[in-house]
């Protein structure tokens, strides 16, 4: 069979590869060669070394992005998790409307980015509106902001995965639990806990991933403002990039230093939780 | 486990009072999308009244100054036609790699699950350029652009498949004189059915909502997509009409509710499987 396929290896495979070059490999290799160089457009670059990743590490506007970014997704990762837990829990107990909770907490995260972000800067100016207060004067509201913004939209997502984990146990080991005496939260630790690690493998990998590569909700929520104190990394690199002439050469070993980020952060994490699944 | 009676009925009322706190973000939006622009940002909350309710002003003035509908039809073709390809291409090209072993084909799948996990931002700028130089700036271009940057979750998804189905019936086929191409479409394709919903939808919820990418590639002096739309009546100099946003939001949301409504289970289903493969 092998033999006889080999030969279909224009049908089969080179639309897709000619497409990826296109859109991946081909960028991805360019964008790695103009983070070294000096560059206004793609055709003029003058290598110039490392320059651009000493001015990006030196970029107080780059550092500030990052810590906000990083406290961002630590917050985000915990409240995310721990409440589409909860109402995972709960809603696959035996009470009326389950399915139809379900189907309501999910529906936000079909909503785009950027018109959530609107969505929300309406609800947020409007409980400010009362106290003579905007969204856009405070890093703590931007912030706290697009905290609930990204919680009211990927709790639905995560709680979809956190269900499926908690249907897949079985039912005699609860069981067997509660007939040896264990409580609830006996249960919960040492029974369901456990047995749920893949999905919560699943669920911190994406809200980690998520919160660090945010960028259409940041933009559309507060952009940055005020002062670009609310300013993630996505959203700073893209600024670097469009924002300020001469520097797009940095923009771009942002972008590499970004991608090697998010990158190490998603292995690293996923070393640490996969090293506490059991198996079933 | 059985609940008692009374706790039941406590959680059914919690839930529902949860719930209506939930979507009531979109009602506020629905209800201001029916108010004059000056009433809308300073008292949100209030329902529309004699003075405040201006009917559909708003959404007229969102479809014939904005142009929202040109950008609905152009976000229509756009998603529709890249999922389409991303579907039919990807399905082929993990069938032929996952069964075809090699040194080539194996580095090709790696490629792929490596691209998946690379951020947009790292390839934003020089992506946009190509896109540019091989004129691919055009809604019909930009499926190309789709189908190489999303290759790489829906190959994944696929080949995970195709590795769990047995290989005897394509065999068997194959001895009885049928081609590759018959093959694919006769027997591996109604067999792969759940995946090709599973990664269209996914790929459907990207597209449809995506922003950067048709922001930075596309012509924007011909072609809006509703994000870009959405994003322009903020960004553009001068006074933000409100109104129009609202009545854009909702229209926004509409498709997007009639589309999950009808498409739950499978929804559902998709984002299960995604996220136990990814």
């Amino acid at each position: 069979m092998e033999r006889s396929l080999k030969r279909y290896f224009p049908i089969f495979v080179l639309p897709t590869l000619a497409a990826f070059i296109i859109g991946f490999i081909w960028p991805f290799i360019q964008g790695i060669y103009l983070s070294f160089t000096e560059f206004r457009t793609v055709n003029n670059a003058t290598f110039n070394g490392i320059e651009n990743y000493i001015r990006a590490i030196k970029d107080p506007e780059f550092t500030s992005a990052f810590i906000f970014t990083a406290a961002f997704t630590v917050v985000t990762v915990v409240l995310i998790n721990l409440l589409a837990f909860i109402v995972a829990l709960a809603l696959t107990q035996s009470f009326k409307g389950t399915n139809i909770f379900r189907t309501v907490f999910f529906l936000p995260n079909l909503i785009g980015g950027i018109v959530l972000g609107y969505i929300w800067q309406l609800i947020f100016n409007g409980i400010l509106a009362r106290f003579d207060l905007t969204l856009k004067i405070s890093t703590t509201f931007g912030f706290w902001g697009l905290v609930i913004l990204i919680c009211w939209q990927q709790i639905g997502y995560m709680m979809i995965i956190y269900i499926a984990g908690l249907q897949a146990i079985p039912g005699d080991y609860t069981e067997a639990a509660h007939i040896d005496g264990a409580n609830v939260w006996q249960r919960l630790r040492h029974v369901i806990i456990p047995n749920l690690m893949p999905s919560i493998t699943i669920c911190t990998f994406l809200t980690l991933t998520n919160g660090f590569k945010l960028f259409d909700q940041n933009l559309s929520l507060t952009a940055g403002e005020p002062m670009k104190s609310t300013e993630m990394l996505a959203l700073n690199i893209y600024n670097t990039f469009y924002g300020r002439v001469g520097w797009q050469g940095v923009g771009q070993a942002k972008a590499v230093l970004f991608f090697l980020l998010v990158v190490g952060l998603g292995l690293l994490q996923l070393r640490v939780t996969r090293t506490r699944e059991v198996q079933q | 486990m059985k609940m008692n009676k009374a706790l039941s009925i406590l959680g059914t009322l919690t839930f529902l009072i949860i719930s209506v706190f939930y979507v009531s973000p979109l009602f506020i939006v629905l209800l201001n999308s029916f108010k004059n622009k000056t009433n809308i940002s300073l008292s949100p909350f209030k329902l529309p009244t004699q003075e405040t309710y201006i009917a559909f002003e708003n959404y007229k003035m969102a479809i014939d100054h904005y142009k929202f509908l040109d950008a609905v039809v152009w976000t229509l073709i756009i998603t529709v036609g890249s999922v389409l390809v991303i579907l039919l291409c990807t399905s082929m090209f993990a069938w032929f790699i996952t069964r075809v072993k090699g040194k080539v084909t194996s580095f090709l799948y790696l490629l792929c699950v490596f691209s998946m996990v690379v951020p947009f931002q790292m390839v934003m700028f020089t992506l946009s350029k190509t896109a540019d130089q091989l004129k691919l700036n055009t809604p019909w271009g930009l499926v190309i652009v789709y189908l190489g940057f999303g290759a790489g979750l829906a190959v994944f998804m696929f080949s995970g498949f195709v590795k769990s189905i047995p290989i005897d019936i394509e065999e068997a086929a194959m001895i009885d004189g049928s081609t590759p191409l018959k093959t694919f479409f006769a027997v591996v394709l109604p067999i792969m059915k759940p995946t090709y919903i599973s990664v269209g939808i996914l790929e459907t919820m990207w597209i449809w909502n995506d922003f950067l990418l048709p922001y930075l590639t596309l012509d924007r002096n011909k072609y809006n997509t509703i994000s870009m739309v959405i994003q322009n009546m903020q960004g553009s100099y001068g006074r933000v009409d409100m109104g129009a946003i609202m009545a854009c939001l909702v229209m926004a949301v509409i498709p997007v509710v009639i589309f999950y409504l009808a498409s739950q289970k499978y929804i559902i289903k998709g984002v299960a499987a995604g996220a136990v493969k990814g």
